[in-house]
C-alpha cells in the first residue's frame, strides 16, 4: 500500500508540480518522535527522535543528514544544543536510522517551479500540501543545500522539548515551579543557585510528559547559533580514524572488482570466468545487470581488493553495448543548440510582450552559450559494502539517500525494505553523485553471490569517471533589446538540455516522469532581476544518456549563461557592469546589498593591481540567487604563459538568511569557489559511441592548490530563517571569471570550460 | 610469498604478491584505513604515507619496493611537526569531507620535517600534488604557515 501511495503522489508531483487532493485532510504530523524509540545504551535516555542524554551528561544528537564535507554535523548539533542549552563540549552525534520524521521536506517544496517573488494563496497551498505529503511519503535526502533549513524547526523543537522535560524533573525534585528554573550549559539552575546536571536528571526527565508545544528562543537569545563554531568532526579526520564508506570493515570482508561495459548502460553478453577464477583468492565471478541507471558487467569477488582487481582484468567478456552505442556528445550538443534555436520550450517566466519589445528595439544583441556534461569526481571513489544473509541484509555505504539505498539493495536482493539495514558512513564528497543508487544496487547484486560474507564493491577512479550520472550539458540562446536611450527593454532566453527529475523518478521510483522540471531552468527564470519584458524558457531534450544532480544543479550552468549575457548587455548599453546590475534591482534590496558588498570588498572601480609576476589583471562581477541565498562574487584574473587563465583573488558576499554557523558558511563559500573553478577552467566529459573519453585526474583535472585563489568572504546579516549554503558559492564564479577575462582581453567566452583564443 | 616491513614502528609480515601496491596492503591486509584510495596513479595524493620519513604515494609503490623499510601512516605518525599541524588544522578549521586530509597532513608533515620554515612558494610546491575536491586549499596553506610559526 505504502509503495502504491508513494508512487501515486510522487507521480502526481512529477507531472503537475504537486496538487494532491485529499492529503490535506490528514492530521498534521510532528517531526519529533520516530516510529520506534531510538536505541539507547545503559543509563541513557532518548527524549525524542533527535536527542539522547547519558547518565554522565553526554548529549548525543541524531544526525539525519549525511556529512559530506558541508558541515552538517556541526550546524545541526548547534540547532539542537541551542534550545537544549547543552554543554557544547559534551555534544556528540550519531547517524540516524531510517524514519519518516527524517524525510527531507524543504528540498521538495523548494523544487516546485515557482518564482520566489510569487506570493499568492494557491502557491502557499501547494507548498503546504507538499510539505505534509513529504512528511509521510518523502525520502531521507541530503542535498539541495537544504539540511539546516529543513531541520531548523524540528531540531530546535527537539532540543526545547528535552529541555522542558529536564526542567520539569528538576522542578519536581526541588518542589518549585518549572517557570522558576533556568538552564545553562547542561544544567538546570534553581533561583537559589542550586544546580542539577542533565545527566543526573535524564532518567527522571524521561518520565515527564512530552511537551505539546515547546517554546523556542527568540533569535536575540541565541548563544550558539550565529557564533562561528569549529567543526565537531575534525578530530577523526586528522588522525585517520573517521570511517568513510570505503572504510567499512565488517568481519570477514571480501572485495569485488567489476569489469563494466565500457559503453554506458551496456551489459555483458557472455564471459569466460576461468582465467579470473585461477587467480589466488578469488571466491566467485558473477555477471551484474545495469541497475538504476548504471552499467552492467562482470564482478570478481576475492579475499583482497588488489587480487580482485587483477582477476577482473583477466576476464574475457563479450559486450552488449546497448542503447548508447551510437551516442556521442558532439552531435548531441549540436542537437541541444538546434533545440535552443528552434524550439519555444516551456516558459518558466514571462512578463510583458517580449517579441513586440524586441521588434521595436533600437538595438538588439544575441548570443549562444554552452556548458558540457560534467563528472562529479568526488575524492572517495564509488564503493558500497553489502552483507546478504538470505532473509536479511546489511549495507555500509556513503550515501545522500539512505532510504533509497535501502530500497535499491532490497530490490536487488529480492528482500522487503524492512529486511535491509543501512549504515551511513562519512562521505568522501557527495556533490550529487551519492544521490544515485546505481552502485548500491550493483553491490547488492554482487553480494548475493556469496551469502553470509560481506563484500565491498569498489570502483577504480577510471570507472568513477566513466560511469557517472553526469551534470547535463546545456545550450542557451539570448536576445536582448535596448531603446534609443540604451535602456534594456527586452530579455529573451531559451535554453535546451536534458531534464534530470523525470530520469530520477524513473530510476528511483519506476515512475513515468513528465511536466516542467524546475532544475532545468533554475538559475535562469527564478532570479531577482527586474526584466522589462521577458520570456525565459527551457526546451527539454530527451537523450538516452543518464544525467544527475551536480552541486548547484541547473544553477551550475544557468548562472554562467545569464551573468555572461547580463555583462554583454551592460557593455552594449555602455554602462559599468555593476551599475547595470544595480539598475535591475531597484525592488530587490537583498540582492542589491549582496552585489554592493562584494563590489565594496573588491574595491570595484579602482584599478586592479598587477599580478605577482607583473602581469596585468582585471576584474569581473557576477550575482546569482540559488537555494534561497544570494551570492555575488568579484574575480581578479590575469594570463600566464600560453594564455593560461589565472584567478588570483575572489571576493564573495552572501545573504543566506540567518547565518547559523558563520565559520561553516565561509568554508562552503571558499570551497564552492574552488569547485566552480574546476569546472570553469578544466571541466567536461566527451563521449564517443557511448564511451566517456576522460578517465582520471590527468585528463579530468580538478583545481590544484597552486591554481587556487585567495577567497575573501562577507556574510551579510540576513533575516528570518536560514537558507542554503552548500551550493550557492558555486554558480557565480564561472561568469565572474569569464566577465573578468572579457575586461582583460576583450574576448567574450561563451562556452565552458573557458579557453581563450 | 611474504614480505616483511615496518609499519608504524611495528614489524609486520605480509603474505601478498610482491607487486601489490602498498596502499592495498595497508588498507586490506593491515586494516589501516586512514590512508585513502583516490586515483591509483599518483595523481591525487590521498594515499600519501612516509617511507623512511619521505612522503610517497602508496598507490603506485609496490610492496617489494618497501621491503624492510620503515612505513608511517596517518595512524602512526608522531612528533612535533604532526602535532603542530594537527593543532593548526583544528584552529584554522581546515577539513570539510576529510577524505583527502590524511594525505594532506602526511605531505605537510614531510614538508615541515625537511623545511621547518617553508615560505608560501615552498608550501605551494610541496602541496600541489594533493587534490582536495572540497577546496580547502586556502586553509591548508594557512594552517601549514601557522604550524611553521615559531612559538
Amino acid at each position: 500500500m505504502a509503495t502504491t501511495r508513494r508512487k501515486f503522489i510522487l507521480g502526481t508531483l512529477g507531472i503537475t508540480g504537486a496538487l494532491v487532493i485529499g492529503w490535506g485532510l490528514m492530521p498534521p504530523r510532528q517531526r519529533l518522535t520516530t516510529s520506534q524509540p531510538l536505541p539507547t545504551s545503559e543509563g541513557e535516555v532518548a527524549f525524542n527522535g533527535w536527542v539522547r542524554i547519558a547518565r554522565d551528561g553526554e548529549v548525543t544528537v541524531t544526525l539525519a543528514k549525511s556529512e559530506m564535507g558541508q558541515g552538517v554535523v556541526t550546524s545541526l548539533c548547534m540547532l539542537l544544543a541551542e534550545e537544549l542549552d547543552a554543554d557544547w563540549s559534551r555534544v556528540r552525534w550519531q547517524q540516524s536510522p531510517i524514519d519518516n520524521i527524517y524525510n527531507n521536506i524543504v528540498s521538495v517544496v523548494d523544487g516546485l517551479p515557482v518564482h520566489p517573488d510569487t506570493d499568492n494563496f494557491a502557491v502557499d497551498t501547494v507548498q503546504w500540501l507538499t510539505a505534509k505529503t513529504m512528511r509521510e511519503i518523502g525520502v531521507m535526502m541530503t542535498g539541495g543545500s537544504s539540511s539546516v533549513k529543513d531541520l531548523w524547526r524540528p531540531m530546535r523543537q527537539a532540543g526545547a522539548s528535552a529541555r522542558e522535560m529536564l526542567v520539569a524533573a528538576a522542578a519536581a525534585q526541588w518542589g518549585i515551579a518549572p517557570a522558576d528554573c533556568q538552564t545553562e550549559n547542561g544544567e538546570v539552575i534553581a533561583p537559589d543557585g542550586r544546580r542539577l546536571g542533565y545527566g543526573a536528571l535524564a532518567a527522571a526527565a524521561a518520565q515527564q510528559a512530552l511537551p505539546r508545544d515547546p517554546a523556542l528562543k527568540a533569535p536575540v537569545r541565541f548563544k550558539r547559533i550565529g557564533q562561528a563554531t569549529r567543526r565537531l568532526d575534525t578530530p577523526g579526520k586528522i588522525d585517520g580514524s573517521a570511517r568513510f564508506g570505503i572504510d567499512a570493515l565488517p568481519q570477514g570482508l571480501l572485495y569485488a572488482s567489476v569489469r563494466m561495459c565500457p559503453t554506458l548502460g551496456g551489459r555483458a553478453q557472455r564471459h569466460d570466468a576461468a582465467p579470473a577464477r585461477a587467480v589466488r583468492g578469488v571466491k566467485a565471478v558473477t555477471a551484474v545487470e545495469p541497475l538504476r541507471g548504471g552499467t552492467g558487467g562482470v564482478a570478481v569477488i576475492a579475499d583482497h581488493p588488489w587480487r580482485a582487481r587483477q582477476a577482473a582484468d583477466q576476464l574475457d567478456v563479450t559486450w552488449d553495448h546497448g542503447a548508447l552505442a551510437d551516442f556521442s556528445s558532439a552531435p548531441a550538443m549540436q542537437r541541444l543548440a538546434d533545440a535552443a534555436r528552434d524550439e519555444r520550450g516551456f516558459a518558466f517566466f514571462e512578463t510583458g510582450e517580449v517579441d513586440a519589445a524586441l521588434a521595436g528595439a533600437a538595438k538588439r544583441i544575441e548570443a549562444e552559450y554552452r556548458a558540457p556534461w560534467l563528472a562529479h569526481a568526488a575524492m572517495e571513489p564509488i564503493n558500497c559494502t553489502v552483507l546478504f544473509e538470505g532473509n536479511k541484509a546489511t549495507v555500509w555505504v556513503s550515501t545522500q539517500v539512505p532510504g533509497l539505498a535501502r530500497a535499491a539493495a532490497a530490490e536487488a536482493l529480492g528482500l522487503p525494505d524492512e529486511a535491509v539495514t543501512v549504515h551511513v558512513l562519512m562521505l568522501g564528497g557527495g556533490f550529487g553523485r551519492r544521490l544515485e543508487v546505481d552502485f548500491i544496487a550493483q553491490a547488492a547484486a554482487i553480494a548475493k553471490a556469496v551469502p553470509g560474507q560481506p563484500v565491498q564493491t569498489m570502483w577504480s577512479r577510471e570507472q568513477d569517471t566513466r560511469h557517472d550520472l553526469y551534470r547535463p550539458a546545456c545550450v542557451a540562446r539570448f536576445e536582448a533589446g535596448f531603446d534609443a536611450a540604451q535602456r534594456l527593454v527586452a530579455w529573451k532566453n531559451t535554453s535546451a538540455g536534458q531534464a534530470i527529475v523525470p530520469q530520477v523518478l524513473k530510476r528511483a521510483f519506476g515512475l513515468p516522469g513528465g511536466g516542467p522540471d524546475k532544475t532545468t531552468s533554475e538559475g535562469a527564470f527564478d532570479q531577482a532581476y527586474e526584466w522589462p519584458a521577458a520570456r525565459i524558457a527551457h526546451a527539454a531534450v530527451e537523450l538516452p544518456l543518464q544525467v544527475g544532480f551536480w552541486r548547484s544543479v541547473g544553477h551550475s550552468h544557468q548562472a554562467f549563461f545569464k551573468e555572461g549575457f547580463v555583462d554583454e548587455c551592460a557593455h552594449a548599453a555602455g554602462v559599468d557592469p555593476l551599475a547595470f546590475r544595480e539598475s535591475l534591482l531597484r525592488q530587490h534590496p537583498k540582492q542589491l546589498a549582496v552585489l554592493q558588498a562584494a563590489a565594496k570588498a573588491a574595491n570595484w572601480g579602482s584599478p586592479s593591481p598587477a599580478a605577482p609576476d607583473g602581469a596585468r589583471t582585471a576584474r569581473g562581477i557576477a550575482l546569482h540567487d540559488s537555494f534561497g541565498s544570494s551570492v555575488a562574487q568579484v574575480a581578479e584574473v590575469s594570463l600566464g604563459p600560453d594564455k593560461a587563465i589565472r584567478v588570483h583573488r575572489v571576493w564573495c558576499a552572501i545573504d543566506c538568511g540567518l547565518a547559523v554557523n558563520p565559520a561553516g558558511i565561509r568554508q562552503q563559500l571558499e570551497g564552492g569557489v574552488v569547485f566552480g573553478l574546476s569546472a570553469a577552467l578544466h571541466g567536461g566529459v566527451d563521449i564517443v559511441d557511448g564511451q566517456v573519453q576522460q578517465s582520471n585526474f590527468h585528463d579530468q583535472q580538478i583545481l590544484r592548490l597552486n591554481e587556487s585563489p585567495r577567497v575573501e568572504c562577507v556574510i551579510l546579516p540576513g533575516n528570518g530563517h536560514p537558507e542554503g549554503v552548500g551550493e550557492p558559492g558555486v554558480p557565480p564564479i564561472a561568469p565572474a571569471v569569464a566577465n573578468a577575462l572579457f575586461a582583460l582581453t576583450g574576448q567574450r567566452l561563451r562556452s565552458l570550460p573557458l579557453k581563450l583564443a | 610469498m611474504t614480505t616483511t616491513l615496518k609499519v608504524n614502528g611495528r614489524d609486520v609480515t605480509v603474505d601478498a604478491d610482491p607487486d601489490t601496491p602498498l596502499l592495498w596492503v595497508l588498507r586490506a591486509d593491515l586494516q589501516l584505513t586512514g590512508t585513502k584510495f583516490g586515483c591509483g596513479m599518483s595523481l591525487c595524493g590521498a594515499c600519501t604515507v612516509h617511507a623512511n620519513g619521505a612522503a610517497i604515494r602508496s598507490c603506485t609503490t609496490l610492496l617489494k619496493d618497501v621491503a624492510g623499510q620503515d612505513i608511517t601512516t596517518i595512524e602512526g605518525v608522531q612528533g612535533p611537526e604532526i602535532a603542530a599541524l594537527r593543532a593548526a588544522w583544528t584552529t584554522v578549521d581546515v577539513v570539510q569531507c576529510g577524505y583527502c586530509q590524511s594525505g594532506q597532513l602526511m605531505s605537510a608533515c614531510a614538508l615541515l620535517k625537511a623545511n621547518p620554515r617553508p615560505d608560501a612558494d615552498a608550501i605551494r610546491a610541496a602541496m600541489s600534488g594533493n587534490l582536495c575536491r572540497c577546496g580547502t586549499y586556502q586553509r591548508i596553506e594557512e594552517a601549514i604557515a601557522l604550524a611553521a610559526t615559531p612559538r
